[in-house]
C-alpha cells in the first residue's frame, strides 16, 4: 500500500486505523471463523485489509452470502459480514433458521455491520425470530476508505438517491462522521467552505459532532488547511458528459470498481512462442489501476488523445534498455543488468497492459456511434439547439440503443437548457415509453425529482449565464499540453472543479451572482485551533484543500483536480474524497427503479 | 433542409467543434502498433514469468485478496470434505507472510475522548460501562446488560447513544409531547439510523392519524418514514400517509409501482385497469391508459397465436417460431411482432399493425422504420416497396419516406438485402454526396456511375473503373459513357 503515502497527506494512517479496528472485532470472537461476505463488500474491504490479515486471527472459511444452508465448515464461528440492508437480513435468517441444530460442537453467529449498526435490521431480525442468535451485534465505521495517495471514497451506491430523491440524510451523517476520524488523524481543518444544501447539514454536523465530542479535540498540527463540501446536485451536467481521459473513458467503457477493471481477456493473451494460442482465456483478465503502476500513473489523468504518444515513448525507452546487453561487456556490467532486469520487466508488463487497453478503448472511440454521441453532447454543453427535440437522440430510440445512454442525453440536454421546454420533454417521454417499456414511467419521475430532467418552468435558461461566466466551454482546447482544466472532456470545463479553482483564486466573492443561480446555499465557516497549532505558511509552501463529493464525483473530475494540483502557480493541493465513484452510467442507473423482482 | 445544411456545414467547418478525433490519425495508430511490436518483441528477451514479480491468478486477482480467497475457500471445502482441515492448513504457504502491523489508532477509540481528556467524558460516557455489548431498543437482552439500562435518560442523552449503538429503552417516553421531543433530537442528529428507530417506536405507540399529523410539519422525519414504510413493503400505510398529505400523484405512482410484483398476467392487466383512474398527471394519465390497453391486446395475441403455432396451420409460424412471448413487451415491439406475424391483417382485428398504430397513435416515422425492419427481416421486398409508395390523385405513383432514404438503406443493409433490392433505395437518397458515399460503400455500381454521369465527373468515373470487375457489364457501361 506504498501508494498510500505517496502524496501530500499520508493515507496510509487511516488504512492502518482501519485494520486495527478490524483485528480488534476478529478478536472478541473467540476461537476459529469463517466470513460470510456480503459480495458487495468484498472490494472495499479489500482496499484495507487481504486474506493474510484475517487469517492471522483465525479465519478459516470464507464464504459469499446466499439463501439456504450455510456450507459445511469446522469452526466456531460464523460472522456475517453485510450492509444494514433488509433483503440481506432476510437471507441471514434464511441462513439461521437452516443451521442444524443437531450438530455439535454448535456454531456461533456473530453481524458485523458496515459501516454503521442499523437499528431497523435488527428490529427485523427479531420479528424473524433470530436476533436471539447472534452473539455479537457490531458496527465498522468504514466510512472513507483509502483509494489512492489522494483520493478516498465511501463506496455508497445510493448515497445520491438518498440524498435528493428520498431526502435521507443518513449518508450525509456518515461522511460527517468520516471527516471527524479524518479530522481526528489529521487534524482539525480551520476553514471549511461549502455549496448545496447537503454541504450545509454536512458542515452543521461537524460542528455539532466537534462539540459534542469534545475528546476530538486533539493536539494534531492540521495537514488540511480547507475542506470544500460541494453538493452533486449543484453541477449536474458534468457527470452526464461522457469522460475522455484514460482512466475516465476506461470507466466508461468497462467499469472500474474498487481499483480494478475487467477487461476482455483477447487482448491479453499469452503469446509464448511454441504454446501458440490454442486455448485462449475465456475469463475476463482483471487488473488493479492505481498509482502504485508508474505508467499508469503517468498516463490516466491524460486526455485519451495524448496517451498513444506517452506510451510509444515508453516502448522505445524500454526497448533501448534492453538493447544494453549487448554492450554489456565486463561481468561487472551484465550484473548492473541483470539487477535491473525485474524492474524492466515490470515496466514492460505494464506497458504492454495499457497498450492492449489503449487498443480496446480506441476501437470504441474512433467508431461512428461514439462520434456522433460526442459531437452531440458538445453542441448541448455549448449551449447550441438545446430547445427542440434532436434528431440524434430520436434515432437511437428508434433504433433502441440502451436506455441509460438515452437518458444520460437527454438529462444532458435538459440540464443546458435550464429544463426543457413542456412540449419537447413530453416528445422524448413518449419515445422512451413506447420504445422501452412503460413501466419506466417510475424512472422518468425519479429524475424529474432529482432536477436531471424536468420541464422549464421559470421560462429562462441560466445555463448560458453560467456558462459563461465560470468559462464552462473553452474552444481552443490543448490536449496534448492542457493550460486548462477543460481539456479532461475536449472542451468542457466541469464546474464543480471551476468552482473549487475560482475559490482558491481570486476566491468566490467574484462569482456571487452565478452561485445564486445555483441550487442550495454557499456558505464558510471557521474552526478555531489552539494557538500552539496554527499555521505559519513557508514561502512557496503550497495549500492542502480536500473537496469532498456529496453525491459522487468521476475520474474526469478527479483528473481536473489533479491538473490544478500540478499547475506549477496553482498554489494548491488537492486531496479528493466523496460517497461514491461514479459515471453518468453508475449514476443514471442507481436512480433507475428497479425493475425486476426482488429474486425472494 | 437546404438551410439546415448550410448550417451544418457552417457547423462542421467553424473551429468551434472540437469532436473526438485524432488529429492524425494514422500516426496515432502507428503509435500504438509500434509500442505494441515493441512489447511483443521484448518477449522473445524476457522469460515471461510474471510470477516473481506479484502474484496474480489469471482472473487477475492478487493472490491472497479477499474475493480471491472466497473462491479458494469456498471451493476447497466443497471439493474435498475429508481433506479440508489439512488444505487449510497448507493453504497458508502461498501467500506471503503478512508483517503484523502495529498502530495506536483505532477508529473507535477517536471518538471515545477518553484516553486525553478524561474531565470531558460526558455523563452518558460515564454511565456505559467499557466492555459491555450493544443492544437496540426493545430487544430481549441477556441478563448481563441490565446494568447498563437506566430509566432516566433525556431525550438527548438517548439519542446521542444510540448513535453510539448503545442500548436505550424508549418505552418510558409516554407522553406525546416526550415522543416528540424525542423525534426532534433525533432528527436533530442527522443520523437515519436513529430517526427510523424512533419512527419505528412512534408508529407502534401513536394513532395512525396522530402520528401523520405530528409528521406534516416535521418534513425530514416524514421522508424517513416514507422511505423505510417503502423499503419494508408497508404499501396500505404508505397510501394512507400520503394520502392524507394530499400527495396524490405520489400516491398514484406508487401504487402503480405495484404491477411490477405482480406476476400473473390476467392480475397484472386488473390491476392496471384499476390504475387508470388514479390521480396522475394529464400526460401520465395516458401513458397508464396505454399500458393497460397494450397488456389486454397482448393477453389477446398471445393466447391466439400461440395456438395458432401448436397447431402448426399457419406457415409463418412453422417457418419462423417464435423465441418468446409477447407478454408485457414494449409497444415498438408489440408493433415489430405484429408487421412480423400479422402484417396483412386487416385493419379491423387487434393484431394487425394498422390497428396498433391506430389505437396508440404510433407516429409515422415510428411505424415505417419498424414495419420496415420486420418485412426486410422476412426479406419481403414487395411489402418494402409498397410502405414507400404513394399514390396522388391523378393516379401517378411517388416513393416518399418519412424516414430519409439513407436511413432506409441502412436498414435493408442490416438485414442482408441483395444489391438490386439496395441500389433502388440508394438511388432515391436525395443529398449526392450520401448518395456516393452509400453507393460506393455497398457496392451498388450502377448508382455510382449514373451519378458521376450526371455530375459529368470524367476523372471519378475513370478512377472508378477499377473497382468494377474487368469484363463486366459496369465496365462496359463506363466505357460507353467515358466514349460519348
Amino acid at each position: 500500500a506504498a501508494h498510500l503515502s505517496s502524496g501530500r497527506v499520508n493515507l496510509t494512517a487511516l488504512r492502518e486505523a482501519g485494520r486495527r479496528e478490524l483485528r480488534e472485532f476478529l478478536d472478541k470472537c473467540a476461537g476459529s471463523k469463517a466470513i460470510v461476505w456480503d459480495e458487495y463488500l468484498t472490494g472495499p474491504f479489500g482496499l484495507i485489509a487481504q486474506y493474510s490479515l484475517l487469517k492471522e486471527h483465525e479465519v478459516e472459511k470464507m464464504f459469499t452470502l446466499k439463501p439456504g444452508r450455510l456450507p459445511q465448515a469446522d469452526v466456531k464461528n460464523i460472522i456475517f459480514f453485510v450492509r444494514p440492508k433488509l433483503e440481506l437480513m432476510d437471507i441471514i435468517t434464511d441462513n439461521v433458521l437452516r443451521e442444524d441444530r443437531g450438530r455439535s460442537p454448535q456454531r456461533d453467529f456473530h453481524i458485523l455491520f458496515v459501516p454503521r449498526r442499523s437499528l431497523l435490521c435488527e428490529q427485523w431480525l427479531k420479528e424473524q425470530g433470530v436476533l436471539g442468535s447472534f452473539i455479537h451485534r457490531e458496527q465498522y465505521s468504514l466510512d472513507l476508505i483509502p483509494f489512492d495517495g489522494d483520493l478516498l471514497s465511501m463506496e455508497s451506491e445510493s448515497a445520491f438517491k438518498e440524498c435528493y430523491l428520498e431526502s435521507d440524510q443518513t449518508s450525509l451523517y456518515h461522511a460527517a462522521k468520516g471527516l471527524m476520524t479524518l479530522q481526528a488523524l489529521y487534524g482539525t481543518i480551520p476553514q471549511i467552505f461549502g455549496k448545496g444544501e447537503c454541504a450545509r447539514h454536512v458542515a452543521n454536523m461537524m460542528i455539532r459532532m466537534k462539540r459534542e465530542f469534545p475528546g476530538s479535540q486533539n493536539s494534531i498540527f492540521p495537514v488540511f488547511d480547507t475542506l470544500l463540501l460541494l453538493d452533486r446536485n449543484v453541477d449536474l451536467l458534468t457527470p452526464l458528459a461522457t469522460q475522455l481521459t484514460y482512466e475516465g473513458l476506461i470507466d466508461e467503457i468497462y467499469g472500474i470498481q474498487n481499483t480494478y477493471v475487467k477487461l476482455p481477456p483477447e487482448k491479453f493473451a499469452p503469446k509464448k512462442q511454441g504454446e501458440g494460442g490454442k486455448d485462449l482465456p475465456t475469463e475476463p483478465k482483471k487488473l488493479q489501476l492505481n498509482s502504485a503502476e508508474e505508467l499508469y500513473a503517468e498516463i490516466r489523468d491524460k486526455n485519451f488523445n495524448a496517451v498513444g504518444s506517452v506510451l510509444s515513448k515508453k516502448a522505445k525507452i524500454i526497448s533501448a534498455a534492453f538493447e544494453e546487453r549487448h554492450h554489456a561487456k565486463t561481468v561487472g556490467e551484465i550484473k548492473q543488468f541483470v539487477s535491473q532486469l525485474p524492474h524492466m520487466q515490470a515496466a514492460r508488463s505494464s506497458l504492454a497492459n495499457h497498450t492492449s487497453i489503449a487498443e480496446l478503448i480506441k476501437d470504441i472511440t474512433t467508431s461512428e456511434d461514439f462520434f456522433d454521441n460526442l459531437t452531440v453532447e458538445q453542441e448541448f454543453m455549448s449551449g447550441i439547439d438545446t430547445d427542440k427535440v434532436n434528431n440524434y437522440i430520436e434515432d437511437c430510440i428508434a433504433q433502441k440503443h440502451p436506455l441509460i445512454k438515452i437518458l444520460r442525453l437527454v438529462c444532458l440536454q435538459s440540464v443546458c437548457n435550464s429544463g426543457l421546454k413542456q412540449k419537447v420533454l413530453d416528445h422524448y417521454k413518449r419515445e422512451i415509453l413506447q420504445t422501452y417499456g412503460y413501466e419506466h414511467l417510475l424512472t422518468l419521475n425519479n429524475l424529474e425529482k432529482a432536477g436531471l430532467l424536468k420541464p422549464q418552468t421559470s421560462g429562462r435558461n441560466n445555463y448560458p449565464t453560467i456558462r459563461k461566466t465560470l468559462r464552462l466551454w473553452m474552444d481552443d482546447v490543448n490536449e496534448q499540453n492542457p493550460n486548462d482544466i477543460s481539456y479532461v472532456y475536449s472542451g468542457y470545463a466541469p464546474l464543480s472543479v471551476r468552482l473549487a479553482q475560482l475559490l482558491a483564486r481570486p476566491g468566490w466573492r467574484s462569482i456571487e451572482e452565478v452561485l445564486k443561480m445555483l441550487p442550495g446555499p454557499h456558505f464558510e465557516e471557521r474552526q478555531q485551533l489552539p494557538t500552539g497549532l496554527q499555521k505559519k505558511r513557508q514561502h512557496g509552501e503550497n495549500r492542502v484543500t480536500l473537496v469532498f463529493f456529496l453525491g459522487g464525483v468521476t475520474y474526469a473530475e478527479i483528473a481536473a483536480l489533479r491538473f490544478l494540483s500540478q499547475m506549477e502557480d496553482g498554489g494548491t493541493e488537492y486531496v479528493i474524497a466523496t460517497t461514491k465513484l461514479i459515471n453518468g452510467t453508475s449514476w443514471i442507473k442507481s436512480l433507475m427503479e428497479k425493475l425486476e423482482p426482488a429474486p425472494f | 433542409m437546404s438551410r439546415a445544411r448550410a448550417d451544418e456545414e457552417e457547423y462542421w467547418h467553424s473551429s468551434k467543434f472540437r469532436a473526438f478525433t485524432f488529429d492524425d490519425e494514422d500516426d496515432e495508430l502507428s503509435q500504438l502498433k509500434e509500442s505494441k511490436r515493441a512489447v511483443n518483441s521484448l518477449r522473445d528477451i524476457v522469460d515471461d514469468d510474471d510470477d516473481d514479480l506479484e502474484r496474480v491468478s489469471w482472473s487477475g486477482e492478487p493472490v491472497g485478496s479477499i474475493s480471491w480467497s472466497i473462491k479458494e475457500t469456498a471451493s476447497s471445502s466443497t471439493s474435498s470434505l475429508e481433506g479440508r482441515d489439512s488444505s487449510l492448513q497448507k493453504g497458508s504457504s502461498s501467500y506471503a507472510a503478512f508483517p503484523k502491523q502495529v498502530s495506536s489508532y483505532s477508529l473507535s477509540s477517536l471518538f471515545k475522548g477518553r484516553n486525553k481528556l478524561p474531565s470531558c467524558q460526558s455523563l452518558s460516557d460515564a454511565l456505559s460501562d467499557t466492555g459491555v455489548k450493544n443492544y437496540a431498543p426493545e430487544l430481549r437482552r441477556p441478563k448481563a446488560e441490565y446494568k447498563d439500562y437506566s430509566s432516566d435518560w433525556s431525550p438527548k442523552d438517548t439519542v446521542r447513544r444510540m448513535q453510539r449503538g448503545k442500548a436505550c429503552s424508549l418505552e418510558r417516553f409516554r407522553s406525546l409531547q416526550d415522543k416528540l421531543v424525542l423525534l426532534d433530537e433525533a432528527v436533530a442528529g442527522h443520523d437515519g439510523n436513529v430517526i427510523t428507530a424512533v419512527l419505528i417506536f412512534l408508529k407502534r405507540t401513536l394513532r395512525r392519524e396522530i402520528l401523520f399529523r405530528e409528521l406534516e410539519v416535521r418534513q425530514v422525519a416524514l421522508c424517513h418514514l416514507i422511505h423505510f414504510l417503502k423499503e419494508t413493503g408497508e404499501q396500505k400505510l404508505l397510501l394512507d400517509l400520503l394520502r392524507f398529505l394530499d400527495r396524490t400523484e405520489e400516491v398514484a405512482l406508487s401504487q402503480y409501482r405495484e404491477h411490477l410484483n405482480i406476476q400473473d398476467v390476467e392480475k397484472r392487466r386488473e390491476f392496471l385497469k384499476s390504475c387508470i383512474g388514479l390521480p396522475f398527471s394529464a400526460e401520465d394519465t395516458s401513458h397508464i391508459q396505454d399500458h393497460y390497453t397494450l397488456l389486454e391486446r397482448q393477453i389477446i395475441i398471445e393466447a391466439n397465436d400461440r395456438h395458432l403455432e401448436t397447431a402448426g396451420q399457419s406457415e409463418i409460424f412453422r417457418k419462423y417460431p417464435r423465441k418468446a412471448s409477447i407478454l408485457n413487451m414494449p409497444l415498438v415491439t408489440t408493433l415489430f411482432y405484429s408487421c412480423f406475424y400479422h402484417y396483412t391483417e386487416a385493419e379491423g382485428t387487434f393484431s394487425s399493425p394498422t390497428n396498433l398504430k391506430k389505437t396508440f397513435k404510433i407516429p409515422d416515422k415510428q411505424y415505417v422504420l419498424t414495419a420496415l425492419a420486420a418485412r426486410a427481416k422476412l426479406r419481403a421486398w414487395d411489402d418494402v416497396d409498397a410502405l414507400f409508395t404513394t399514390k396522388n390523385w391523378l393516379g401517378y405513383t411517388k416513393k416518399k419516406a418519412p424516414i430519409g432514404f439513407h436511413r432506409v438503406v441502412e436498414i435493408l443493409q442490416r438485414n442482408n438485402a441483395p444489391v438490386q433490392v439496395l441500389q433502388e433505395y440508394v438511388r432515391l437518397v436525395e443529398d449526392v454526396e450520401t448518395r456516393l458515399n452509400l453507393a460506393t460503400k455497398y457496392k451498388c455500381h450502377d448508382v455510382v456511375i449514373e451519378t458521376y454521369r450526371d455530375l459529368k465527373d470524367r476523372i471519378q468515373l475513370t478512377a472508378y473503373k477499377c473497382k468494377v470487375e474487368r469484363g463486366s457489364a459496369e465496365e462496359e457501361k463506363i466505357n460507353s459513357i467515358l466514349n460519348n
